[in-house]
């Protein structure tokens, strides 16, 4: 086990302890995976948000740290104390257990904030060589094969470690050891990399006269776009999701998205796609504030686009694909693609409609409907059991004379789905009625056993 | 100098048809049936690629458009590139489709929520080029969208098929109005040729040509579309096919006439 919680630690957990035996302690345990690669990121985007709040140079310091310089910036927050008491309850709001220390260096704030007892504590100025004598030696970021040399020589705390000559020292172990405390003692400058934020790909305007004719809205997109496409191109990523703001001048706002189904930062289909929305929006009194944001983008490749040698590439439908599912709704454009059941209603699923082509299709051996009805009609129909085909049927007030049927298929219900379906079957039959139309009716249940279905007949779908 | 050889006036009738047809010197290309007695009836030899059909049930099948849909999908197979089909409401079985030879890994399905975004997405549609065919389902089809969408298929030169479904059976009637597309099919489905076993055999259609810019009308009873979308003659025309082939489908031959006689 890598990290326990604090109920955990009440139960006697440790990290360490081998989850086998954990769970032989306590059977109910709740183990999650470890994600040392999430828990970097989740790092990196606590570190941003501490950037964005409290000092402009912040680093994640994996893999359960942060660090700070807040040199100049803890005065906007009312001193040390309060900043720090701020930080750490709007930490701990979110859920986050924090041990915050300040210090004049970054070896004696990270030494107590892992080994200190304090969960949040101000070293004074000038108070940091008292303030970590008494911590055992592995605070001073060493690595473990110094920190078990030095406790083979009997050094445990920093401050015995630190009043000993540094000459044998340094032959014994190396520059390590005097290097980090210096560090920790601020005699050796340690820089911090920051983290910067990505900036959104953002492109804005503002108008000294409100806008408000749909023409003129058409036109300023035509002028953001494009500049819009270069951020893109420079970072070699297209939009996936562009979000238009219009800040109308009683202070509401209304918004265009369009989503495209491939990364793009082609101007004009990008002009197109927000210029097919302006109708949706409510200019009010007027515009002043355009803001074009690419919220979603995702690296794009070069493509060479047209080739002398070989065959003639399938023509491109991203761009047609756009612009109806901007319309219609990214969910009403689809294919429809084979799944393997014998029930009808479930053979297939929707897929989207640039999805890349599997090998797969239906089963070709018995004829299929045209329509399928959205959910099968009951019928009046007579039969003679167990498998023949009706002799006639009424479907919504028309009886209809049965001329020739082929059938029965029989169709099971797919046990593994559930208790209700483990009998279950369906006879189907096509029919041909005396003016030749065909249609596709099955009955619930094999014709002999009770269980298997109501015996009912329904119809299903009309063949062309 | 010798005076240019006097053109029939014939020629110069057909020369200024033409021009007003818009299709000034341009030979369109044209999908063949593969069935000479179809394909003799239409102009080119086949149906015009780059134009707009129309096609609807007849009888029960105005509502249902079954048999309607599988001749437009067995032409739709027939071309190249992918298929849009825009319908209203779903209940396409995409197996059915694949038993004409229209795999389900070439159709797009649009599922529009009102007729104004049908027309809109099959314009839409048309107007790509890139697609093999745009296949809509639309219950009104005035003479303005029709013409729409007829010019945006001309420009692209995708073959556009409007299915003419009517939820309601009275709407059929709308058939009648006048439309810009290029031929108008009403497809009724006809009793199977008996087997001699117990069975359903092969269903076979009756497709009337209602309307054909500059062609006639006609009326072919034919076998539904194959496993590659191709329509087959009727078992019962071919008994026939020692007769000529004005006889063949001569009531549909009397009836244009008695039609042309009327106007």
């Amino acid at each position: 086990m890598l990290s326990v919680d604090l109920a955990a630690r009440k139960a006697g957990l440790r990290p360490g302890t081998p989850v086998a035996k954990a769970q032989a302690f306590h059977p109910d345990l709740t183990i999650m995976e470890a994600d040392p690669q999430g828990d970097r990121e989740g790092l990196e985007k606590l570190a941003l948000w501490l950037q964005r709040r409290i000092a402009p140079i912040v680093a994640a310091d994996p893999p359960d740290g942060i660090v700070l310089d807040t040199s100049g910036a803890d005065h906007l927050h009312g001193g040390e104390p309060a900043m720090l008491a701020a930080m750490v309850q709007r930490l701990r709001d979110t859920g986050i257990t924090v041990k915050a220390v300040v210090a004049d260096t970054l070896g004696a704030a990270h030494a107590l904030a892992r080994y200190g007892r304090a969960r949040m504590l101000v070293v004074p100025p000038g108070g940091v060589v008292a303030a970590i004598a008494d911590l055992p030696v592995a605070a001073l970021r060493l690595p473990e094969g110094i920190v078990d040399g030095l406790h083979a020589l009997g050094v445990s705390r920093i401050g015995a470690l630190a009043a000993m000559p540094r000459a044998p020292l340094a032959l014994r172990f190396g520059p390590e050891v005097a290097c980090r405390l210096d560090q920790a003692f601020g005699r050796v400058a340690e820089a911090i990399v920051p983290v910067r934020p990505v900036e959104p790909v953002e492109v804005c305007r503002n108008f000294a006269e409100p806008i408000g004719a749909a023409e003129t809205i058409a036109r300023m997109i035509g002028t953001l776009v494009p500049p819009l496409c270069q951020m893109l191109e420079e970072r070699g990523q297209g939009g996936r999701c562009f979000d238009l703001l219009l800040h109308r001048v009683d202070d509401r706002a209304e918004a265009i998205r369009v989503a495209t189904a491939q990364p793009v930062r082609d101007a004009r289909r990008l002009i197109r796609l927000l210029c097919e929305k302006i109708e949706t929006i409510d200019p009010g009194f007027g515009i002043e504030r355009m803001v074009l944001t690419a919220s979603q983008a995702e690296r794009v490749g070069a493509r060479q686009a047209l080739s002398l040698l070989g065959e003639a590439e399938e023509p491109d439908l991203s761009g047609l694909i756009d612009i109806l599912s901007n319309r219609v709704g990214m969910r009403a454009l689809y294919r429809v693609a084979p799944v393997e059941s014998d029930i009808p209603e479930r053979s297939f699923c929707r897929v989207p409609a640039l999805a890349p082509d599997d090998a797969r299709d239906w089963p070709d051996h018995w004829p299929r409907p045209t329509r399928l009805l959205p959910r099968p009609e009951p019928v009046q129909a007579m039969a003679e059991l167990p498998d023949q085909p009706p002799v006639f049927f009424i479907w919504r007030g028309v009886r209809r004379k049965v001329k020739c049927a082929d059938g029965p298929e029989r169709v099971f219900g797919e046990w593994w789905k559930g208790d209700a379906e483990l009998t279950t079957a369906r006879d189907y039959f096509r029919v041909e009625d005396t003016s030749g139309e065909r249609f596709w009716i099955y009955r619930a249940g094999d014709g002999e056993h009770g269980e298997t279905g109501s015996q009912g007949w329904f119809l299903h779908g009309i063949f062309g | 100098m010798p005076a240019p050889e006097p053109r029939s006036a014939l020629e110069v009738l057909r020369e200024q048809i033409s021009r007003l047809e818009g299709g000034a010197g341009r030979r369109r290309a044209v999908l063949p049936f593969g069935l000479e007695e179809i394909d003799s009836r239409l102009p080119g030899g086949g149906l015009t690629l780059g134009a707009l059909h129309e096609v609807a049930g007849g009888g029960c099948d105005a509502q249902h458009a079954a048999a309607a849909g599988q001749f437009s999908a067995g032409i739709a197979a027939r071309t190249r590139g992918r298929i849009l089909w825009i319908v209203s409401r779903q209940d396409v079985f995409a197996p059915a489709l694949m038993q004409v030879g229209l795999s389900g890994r070439r159709v797009i399905y649009v599922e529009a929520g009102s007729e104004v975004d049908v027309l809109a997405c099959f314009e839409e549609g048309l107007r790509h080029g890139g697609l093999g065919a745009v296949v809509a389902e639309v219950a009104r089809l005035s003479m303005t969208a029709s013409r729409r969408l007829q010019l945006a298929a001309e420009t692209s030169g995708a073959l556009g098929i409007a299915i003419r479904r009517w939820r309601h059976p009275t709407g059929a009637a709308d058939f009648g109005q006048p439309t810009a597309s290029v031929t108008r099919w009403r497809v009724s489905v006809l009793p199977s040729v008996a087997l001699p076993v117990p069975g359903v055999g092969r269903p076979r259609w009756r497709l009337e040509l209602i309307r054909a810019r500059a062609g006639d009308e006609a009326v072919f009873d034919v076998e539904a579309c194959d496993g590659e979308g191709r329509l087959a003659q009727s078992a019962r025309v071919a008994n026939r096919l020692a007769l000529p082939a004005i006889l063949a489908d001569g009531q549909g031959q009397e009836e244009a006439g008695r039609r042309r006689a009327r106007a």
